[in-house]
């Protein structure tokens, strides 16, 4: 499956978005935290896990979703929120703790929900395994169309309920694909020491499905892979499981020292930058030329430009805020 | 002792913590250390750095994220003869793993009536005050301490927290050990000044079980533990601008319980208020007021009060959960609702 024209440069723009998007948060970020770095501080308190590097999988992936289909993401959601379309504004908003964010600023950026996408992270690792196979289930019982993907890392797969909702997905046939992002790192850990296999796609044998590795960070191979999987389960055909080798261009959480990367690692993964490498495929493909990328990158830019003005002009809310939208209204 | 080397020891809680441990590994073999992020990283909230360095991999285990495999593999372990540390890095994460917590390490001393012990220490991090949300900020002191088979010991600065540690390694029986980030000593945290105090170098043990009166006084009775015990003391400070007597009792162990000092304490001031981060509903606070007036409800001068956090979810932004959690001022302004 390879991406038309308009597909390419969709996920070229929300590439560029993300990335763009992310370089703002983390500059606001520090404000207020220097020179003593204290989370506490600033206009984005916190932790924050920034996703540069990994956005192949996000536009990979949801190039092939509707607003009607499901994504469950991770405490490091913001690639995966952008591309499944959520409200730029209102996720600058919660991140901010505004009042005009999406929870009013009682979730923050690990807990970002946009109910008109079906879009939905959180905090703790695997968490979106088992709703993922729930709000598939959901559209199979009601006959409705739609599928489910499940975002996690590498890390997350040696949680018990990776397996179990795996399992589950199989046993019912359940529309809805597993996409592991593979960065190498669980924090300060790496995959080798606690991973029993090199590979993830091998799991999938255990539970009925089928299971693929994509290599290099390839937003080409990933929308290639990704649509077949997506189709299988829009037609019927069950779950898939995917690994995705991409890369985490920061620490776990900014101010990760980092001290357990080997040395020159860094470096080397910013020589493979997905966005310079996808813009030079374009450019080399014909699909576009370098002033049509400039202003979708400008585009990108002043969406990002917006939504950040919007945060930081957005109030916060009341105080007392905090004592309400416990129970349904 | 002079000023200047009693200074050098001036520790943190995440230092005193790792001191504890690597002065008892280096005297007990059998005890050995499990979890996330706890080896090359020295723990994410620092509570084991140096000890690969000192131990090597096979005593200071990272581990996958597994929570539900490592913490009953330290069951395990501990009742094959061994004393495993290991870490829930948050309290909060305690969902995807307390099975192995509740129902297999608190009870399968009971279950083979004292044939099995499980000697083995759970330590993890409480709390918030730094915006980090309603998944990583939550004490749930109550939910440990409510189950039955696990001692649950919070201490409020670094001497506790090594002589804690080292008596919850050396006990028969399993310790769930809760360390509260804003007392940690980790600078991107923020840092409770007052939880860094003198730590001495010998290993040594503080009894778990025993509160401590950490302020005298004769007014009123202010309990807390971790962070609210600075609270409390803060809270006295201004008490006493005003002329009014704060004693303070450091709670440090929730299971065992010291009852008796926070009744002795009341019936010397007939005032009461419980000061706790974890929910205020079935928790830590009605366990406190249950205690005083079930004992002897006649000691108590006016109605017992709490300043605990509101039984909502913990928000993100910082307005929102400053407002919720318990200050000084809140302690002062319960004080001055008293009859």
């Amino acid at each position: 499956m390879e991406p038309t024209k308009d597909q390419t440069l969709w996920m070229y723009q929300k590439m560029v978005t993300s990335r763009r998007f992310e370089e703002i948060i983390e500059k606001i970020y520090l404000e207020g935290k220097t020179p003593a770095f204290n989370m506490a501080n600033g206009p984005i308190p916190g932790e924050m896990h920034l996703s540069n590097g990994q956005e192949p999988v996000a536009v990979g992936v949801c190039a092939h979703l509707n607003a009607d289909d499901v994504v469950t993401a991770t405490h490091r959601p913001h690639h995966q929120a952008i591309a499944k379309g959520v409200d730029l504004k209102k996720m600058a908003a919660e991140i901010f703790g505004k009042k005009t964010g999406f929870s009013g600023g009682r979730g923050g950026h690990m807990h970002i929900f946009d109910p008109d996408v079906n879009f939905a992270c959180s905090g703790i690792i695997a968490q979106g395994c088992g709703p993922a196979c729930g709000a598939a289930l959901s559209r199979q019982m009601q006959g409705k169309p739609g599928v489910a993907i499940s975002f996690l890392g590498e890390g997350a797969v040696n949680q018990g309920a990776f397996h179990e909702a795996m399992n589950l997905a199989g046993v019912w046939n359940l529309p809805v694909v597993f996409v592991i992002e593979d960065n190498a790192w669980g924090i300060s850990v790496s995959k080798e020491d606690s991973t029993a296999v090199a590979r993830n796609d091998v799991r999938a044998a255990a539970y009925g499905m089928p299971g693929f590795y994509i290599e290099n960070n390839d937003p080409y191979a990933i929308f290639d892979i990704a649509g077949e999987a997506i189709k299988r389960a829009r037609d019927g055909k069950g779950p898939t499981l995917i690994e995705i080798e991409t890369y985490r261009l920061a620490g776990h959480f900014m101010g990760d020292a980092e001290g357990y990367r080997p040395e020159g690692e860094k470096d080397a993964l910013f020589k493979k930058d997905p966005i310079p490498r996808m813009r030079s495929r374009i450019i080399a493909d014909g699909v576009a030329t370098d002033e049509d990328l400039d202003a979708i990158e400008r585009k990108a830019q002043s969406q990002v430009d917006e939504a950040i003005a919007f945060a930081r002009e957005s109030d916060l809310a009341p105080d007392t805020d905090a004592l309400t939208s416990v129970f349904a209204a | 002792m002079s000023d200047n080397i009693a200074n050098e020891r001036k520790f943190t809680i995440a230092r005193a913590m790792a001191e504890s441990i690597q002065q008892e590994m280096q005297a007990d073999e059998r005890v050995f250390v499990m979890g996330e992020d706890i080896g090359a990283l020295g723990g994410v909230f620092g509570n084991t750095r140096g000890l690969l360095d000192e131990f090597g991999k096979t005593r200071i285990r990272d581990t996958p994220i597994s929570e539900t495999a490592f913490i009953s593999a330290a069951v395990g372990a501990a009742q094959d003869g061994m004393r495993p540390v290991v870490e829930l890095m948050f309290a909060d994460f305690f969902g995807v793993c307390f099975d192995a917590i509740y129902n297999l390490m608190a009870k399968n001393t009971y279950f083979s009536g004292g044939g099995v012990n499980v000697p083995m220490v759970l330590m993890t991090s409480t709390g918030g005050g730094y915006s980090d949300a309603g998944q990583h900020s939550q004490c749930l002191y109550g939910s440990f301490a409510h189950l039955p088979g696990m001692k649950v010991v919070s201490p409020s600065n670094a001497y506790d927290a090594k002589g804690l540690m080292t008596a919850a390694m050396r006990d028969d029986s399993p310790v769930v050990y809760m360390y509260h980030k804003g007392l940690q000593g980790m600078g991107w945290l923020g840092t409770e000044a007052g939880a860094q105090v003198n730590t001495p170098e010998e290993s040594y043990q503080v009894e778990i079980g025993k509160a401590k009166v950490v302020r005298e006084g004769t007014d009123v009775t202010l309990v807390g533990l971790a962070m609210g015990v600075h609270n409390c003391l803060k809270a006295a400070d201004i008490l006493a601008k005003q002329g009014v007597s704060a004693e303070v009792i450091d709670l440090v162990s929730l299971v065992p319980l010291d009852r008796e000092t926070v009744i002795n304490s009341v019936a010397k001031t007939g005032r009461l208020i419980v000061v706790d981060e974890d929910y205020q509903s079935y928790g830590v606070s009605g366990e406190i007021i249950a205690t005083v007036t079930e004992h002897d409800i006649s000691k108590l001068k006016t109605s017992p009060k709490r300043v605990a956090y509101p039984d909502v979810p913990i928000p993100y932004a910082r307005n929102m959960e400053q407002f919720c959690l318990p200050n000084p001022n809140k302690i002062v302004a319960a004080y001055t609702s008293m009859n």
